[in-house]
């Protein structure tokens, strides 16, 4: 079963969680990535995720067996939503369970962390002006002026 | 050497389609792109612009075989 997961709906994170539950864990955290209602200044009404799914998982499940390999926790899972969503809702849960605390936020921000650089997913945040932009084309801009 | 490339998130709006395929003279996925870019006015590599070759992570000067499929991504922003 793949500990990496990309869905369409809305995250069941009471299920995430459950999932997760391990006898020889005193330690559980959790990071939920939720849209907010602004960026960089500009109100924002919702956001749009493009996931290329079969290099996302793979790559997803990779950086899961980094992080049990380099924290030694003994759980490590996320889950990552697609298309369309409102504000507050979950784009992203991290679960790690772990012996002891130090190690399971450890492990949880080195997920969170590598998945944001790593996988192939893409976010278009979509203002309250009507107006809808990728995130990153201000790096894209800058790329640009620099030929 | 004739390659299918597809085009991801900002990169399917810079060309305006999402797979073509490409007859390249060219021998790395980098070749390739700069003839793409030749194809498509609007396409730049960004200095975080990634490469797949058949569905697994590849770099700038991978070499290519026929039959391969290109994946370019623009810079990412997951989470």
């Amino acid at each position: 079963m793949n500990r990496f997961t990309v869905t369409h709906d809305t995250i069941a994170l009471d299920a995430f969680r459950r999932g997760m539950d391990d006898p020889s864990c005193g330690a559980y955290v959790q990071f939920e990535g939720r849209v907010r209602n602004h960026n960089e200044g500009q109100p924002v009404l919702r956001l749009e995720y493009e996931i290329y799914e079969p290099l996302a998982v793979k790559e997803g499940e990779r950086i899961l067996d980094e992080a049990l390999a380099r924290y030694g926790v003994e759980k490590a899972a996320a889950e990552h939503r697609g298309g369309l969503m409102g504000l507050e809702e979950v784009a992203v849960v991290v679960g790690v369970s772990a012996a002891h605390r130090d190690e399971a936020f450890a492990a949880c921000r080195y997920i969170i962390d590598e998945l944001k650089i790593r996988l192939p997913i893409w976010k278009k945040e979509h203002y309250a002006s009507g107006e809808a932009r990728w995130v990153n084309c201000q790096r894209c801009a800058s790329a640009h002026d620099q030929g | 050497m004739r390659v299918k490339v597809r085009y991801f998130a900002a990169f399917r709006d810079d060309t305006g389609c999402s797979e073509e395929f490409v007859d390249s003279a060219g021998s790395t996925t980098g070749e390739v792109f700069e003839q793409c870019r030749s194809r498509h006015q609007g396409l730049h590599r960004h200095q975080a612009s990634m490469v797949a070759v058949n569905d697994e992570m590849a770099q700038w000067d991978t070499p290519l075989a026929d039959g391969d499929e290109v994946l370019f991504f623009p810079p990412v922003a997951g989470g």
